[in-house]
């Protein structure tokens, strides 16, 4: 099986939801992204900027309204049959560890419920037994009969992600996978990924607001703002030498920054029912605030600066200002 | 000159799983106009401390020791003086200002409330001053109107920052008063919060699991492991150059961004924080330690002067490590 | 919260049949921990002893006495005899003793209550289940049929039907058990539409699982012992419902309830003639399993609904 059998990638993806009062909530506002087995790739962004609902989106669990998602060159199908085939390929890892896993479930039961739901029966606990020292529990068998409670919130989230181990899929979407963990267990979660990345080639998507954890994890970087992808490449590139103003505000508040003047944008993610025409981030841009940006003010008022997918550039970003700036 | 100071502080819950040690035995002193980080992950004693201070805690806690505000015992305290004391001389900052603010009266009312009950201004003042307070950290006045539904997570939070500053204290306590708020919005708080300290000169002791925040703000940081301060020092030290391994573990595991030795490489420590109904007999970090020797086990270590660096031992540093007080590193070699 | 590490466990769980073993012996754990939470409830205690012997007695009837004291034919007494030696409680007017017919009315009084019952929940959480889970038009056209269901006067249904079905044992159970199922639906519903909120779901529909699988492996699991508990109180207003449709003659000819025989009762001057021990024994008998099954159920609910159990 080549790589190319298992990317996943978005084109243009919308996700709307009809509000009260006849509104319209654009959580998804045309995102273009891949992401391949193999690779770590962190969707950073603050909450209620629609990163969750891309996920959801990516894995058939919300419905696109708009745009494409395809899986190893296939576009994703809404059949029954159709979705359960590619859920074994695209695993969910959920945020919190504490209600994803049913209380009146073992963790051999938990681990197993895959296999069940797809019909493997061939060595179930050999399997469930290798998918959870995959998972670092380790020795396995000491885990089959415990029950969620029983378990730290380390290891409850390692069982977790055992569970979609056990389907050997290619890639895994993780929402805010440590968010709900100690400080101290989180290192040992992110290692336990990078490692399946390194050894088995698994692929991950990691939705985080944190841009620390994707320092410390991913190889591509997609910060989003208000349903779109403002900019997308490298993590070495985006987060040390970030070019869209909203990255580096967001870069440029967090301790030991690499960008020098912390920039706190005043005011609050605009809702996603009222999204500000022109290019969204223009209401809260620095640049254009200090009349950095005058010269482009024009485009940034009245054209949405849209990017294309990691296809066409490692690193693009969605800035009027950015684009005049490497066009110099 | 201290302003708040714990003296041998032990407190300890007694519960269905028998007697629970929260706080073990803490000394920590804060001055006027300096800003105390506390570092530690969930049930380490931070959060008790915080509402030891305000004797918030419940009946079944059993508290001994001193905590001094302004030379006064506050656990020796009758409750006509308590209640001036909370507000007028302390106040607390908690996380989750949802459940914290009254969902059916409106702010401007529930910011003017302390100002009626601790001094008994006329209601017409009281609003004025209300709205001067929703102006100090942010909010347009109008907001004063507005009932808690109608606001997001940093001006909910901005208000209770408002709520604490209304009489104005001396000591302000901010519980992980931003965990649960974005990047961006925790750099309004953030900013907001250190602005009105060098303002107004007031001491303020910030709780949080992120000793990397604690680092940006603060100017002294003690981290509690297990209900004791394992290490204590000025903030950007403890952070970058840790003298216990919890730690260099803690601050390991929030890396700057740019730092090419955390790139790709997680740090985080092997198994589980310590069930406070079973710590071990010697160092209650030693299960989890890498640098841990034969002494670890068998002996707790105190805090003590550690060598910084150089050979001497630094006074400003302290650390609950036998490795650290050899001057010996804390980090095992990679 | 407890979140104490796994308690090393030495065995080796090679074979399956170790496992099952294992498995079984958390199942016994966990329901010694559901009886020790009951057993700490004095009403719920009492409740069960008298179901207890209630049960034990109706079983036994046919040992106790001998059908043919049933038999109006074969009867022995005189008519409408106060209670003496021979006739503990009196006889009714065609001569047979009415503690022979209270015993025995106890067993049509119990199958019927209980069968309807077993009828009712099947029905309700079977609607509450899909409706809650699927949601949808279905979902809405259930919700609607059961909110039909609780606003009609049970009773003047239940009796409009019966005219119609015609009087037997069988129809009775099927209309009682139509006219008392929407409210098992309602309580199904909330604790579907709650469970239905949590991540695990959503985590099984990640795995690919279709709706089969979530309302058998998620949802019912979680909504039984609920439902256990509310079962528990609707026998007693099946009885109740049996009782009250037979006195007012649509119960089953041939058979002795409760009911039947307060309606026999009345029927034939048993209020004018003052023969209070033809009213009484039938009528506390109702009063006893109803209170009996009412306790039993609210101690139930106590130990399986967390949101009573924290009250307390």
């Amino acid at each position: 099986m080549s790589l190319n059998d298992s990317v996943l990638s978005a084109r243009d993806l919308r996700v709307e939801f009809g509000l009260p009062g006849g509104r319209v909530a654009r959580a998804v506002d045309g995102v273009d992204l891949d992401v391949a087995p193999g690779e770590i790739v962190a969707l950073a962004g603050e909450s209620g900027c629609g990163k969750t609902t891309l996920a959801r989106a990516l894995l058939g669990l919300e419905r696109a309204t708009g745009g494409a998602i395809a899986f190893g060159g296939a576009p994703l199908r809404y059949s029954t049959r159709a979705l359960k085939a590619y859920r074994r390929r695209v695993q969910l890892v959920l945020q919190d560890p504490s209600g994803a896993l049913n209380p009146r479930h073992t963790v051999y039961d938990a681990v197993a419920e895959g296999l069940r739901i797809h019909g493997i029966t061939d060595d179930e606990p050999g399997r469930v037994a290798e998918a959870l020292s995959r998972a670092g529990l380790r020795p396995p068998e000491q885990f089959f009969l415990a029950y969620p409670h029983e378990l730290s919130g380390g290891q409850r989230q390692r069982v977790v992600i055992a569970g979609a181990l056990v389907l050997q899929p290619s890639l895994l979407v993780a929402d805010e996978p440590v968010a709900s963990l100690d400080a101290s267990v989180r290192g040992e979660i992110l290692s336990l990924l990078l490692r399946l990345k390194e050894e088995q080639g698994l692929g991950a998507l990691v939705i985080t607001h944190d841009l620390g954890l994707a320092w410390s994890i991913a190889d591509r970087i997609a910060i989003m703002y208000l349903g779109r992808i403002v900019e997308q490449g490298p993590v070495e590139q985006v987060l040390t030498a970030p070019r869209h103003p909203y990255t580096r505000a967001l870069v440029s508040v967090l301790p030991d920054s690499p960008v020098p003047e912390p920039v706190v944008l005043a005011g609050e993610l605009p809702d996603a029912s009222d999204i500000p025409g022109g290019c969204r981030f223009r209401p809260r841009c620095q640049e254009v605030a200090s009349g950095a940006a005058a010269p482009v003010l024009h485009q940034c008022e009245g054209e949405d600066p849209e990017i294309l997918g990691p296809e066409s550039k490692p690193h693009v970003v969605a800035c009027h200002l950015d684009r005049a700036r490497m066009a110099v | 000159m201290t302003l708040l100071e714990f003296r041998d502080l032990h407190v300890t819950y007694t519960g269905s799983r028998g007697r629970l040690p929260a706080v073990r035995g803490v000394d920590l002193t804060v001055d006027a106009g300096e800003t105390l980080g506390i570092a530690g992950e969930s049930g380490c004693g931070k959060s008790t401390l915080a509402m030891a201070v305000l004797r918030l805690l419940p009946k079944s806690a059993e508290v001994s020791g001193r905590i001094l505000l302004d030379g006064e015992d506050l656990l020796a305290m009758g409750w006509g003086r308590l209640r001036a004391v909370r507000w007028t001389g302390a106040s607390i900052v908690f996380q989750g200002a949802m459940h914290s603010l009254n969902a059916v009266q409106r702010i401007g009312r529930q910011v003017a409330e302390p100002l009626l009950v601790h001094e008994r201004t006329t209601p017409a003042k009281a609003a004025r001053r209300a709205e001067e307070l929703l102006e100090r950290v942010g909010l347009p006045p109008s907001r004063a109107r507005s009932y808690p539904h109608e606001l997001s997570g940093g001006q909910r939070q901005r208000v209770m920052i408002a709520m604490a500053l209304a009489c104005d204290p001396g000591l302000i306590i901010a519980d992980e008063a931003t965990t649960a708020l974005d990047v961006m919005v925790q750099a309004q708080v953030l900013q907001l919060i250190s602005g009105l300290v060098a303002e107004k000169g007031v001491g303020l002791v910030m709780i949080s699991h992120d000793l990397s925040v604690l680092s940006a703000v603060c100017d002294r940081a003690a981290v509690m492991y297990a209900g004791r301060i394992v290490e204590q020092g000025p903030a950007r030290e403890v952070f970058a150059n840790a003298r216990h391994p919890y730690s260099a573990a803690l601050g390991a595991a929030f890396p700057a961004i740019g730092d090419l030795a955390a790139r790709k490489r997680p740090g985080g420590l092997a198994g589980d924080p310590p069930d406070p109904s079973r710590l071990p007999r010697g160092c209650a970090f030693a299960p989890r330690c890498a640098v841990a020797v034969e002494r670890c086990v068998d002996e707790s270590p105190e805090l003590l002067p550690v060598p910084t660096g150089g050979s001497a031992a630094d006074p400003v540093r302290t650390s609950a490590c036998f490795v650290a007080q050899e001057g010996e590193p804390v980090v095992a070699q990679r | 919260m407890t979140s104490t590490t796994a308690s090393p466990r030495a065995l080796h769980l090679s074979s399956k049949r170790a496992r099952r073993k294992l498995a079984r012996a958390r199942r016994r754990r966990s329901f010694a921990r559901s009886w020790t939470a009951y057993r700490s409830q004095r009403t719920g205690m009492v409740g069960l002893v008298l179901l207890g012997a209630i049960v034990v007695l109706a079983i036994g009837a046919p040992i106790l006495i001998d059908e043919s004291q049933l038999s109006v034919t074969q009867a022995t007494g005189g008519r409408m005899e106060p209670p003496s030696a021979a006739y503990p409680l009196g006889t009714d007017e065609t001569g047979r003793s009415i503690l022979a017919l209270t015993l025995w009315g106890s067993r049509l009084s119990l199958l019927i209550g209980l069968t309807a019952t077993v009828v009712a929940i099947l029905i309700g959480t079977a609607i509450g289940v899909t409706s809650g889970h699927i949601g949808g038009w279905y979902g809405w056209i259930a919700l609607r049929i059961s909110d039909w269901f609780m606003v009609l006067p049970s009773l003047v249904v239940a009796i409009a039907l019966l005219a119609v079905l015609g009087r037997s044992m069988a129809t009775t159970i099927t209309v009682i058990a139509l006219v008392s199922w929407s409210g098992t639906t309602r309580l199904v519903r909330a604790q579907t539409l709650t469970v239905q909120a949590r991540p695990y779901l959503e985590r099984a529909r990640a795995l690919g699982a279709g709706h089969w699988h979530q309302m058998t492996k998620h949802i019912l699991p979680n909504v039984l012992p609920l439902v256990l508990a509310s079962a528990t109180l609707l026998v007693p207003s099946a009885i109740l419902m049996e009782s009250s449709l037979a006195w007012l003659g649509l119960g089953d000819p041939s058979v002795v309830s409760w009911g039947s025989i307060l309606n026999r009762a009345s029927d034939n001057g048993a209020v004018s003639a003052h023969a209070w021990w033809y009213l009484l024994p039938p009528g506390l008998a109702i009063l006893i399993v109803v209170l009996a099954f009412m306790m039993c159920g609210r101690a139930l609910e106590a130990v399986f609904n967390p949101r009573l159990r924290g009250e307390r």
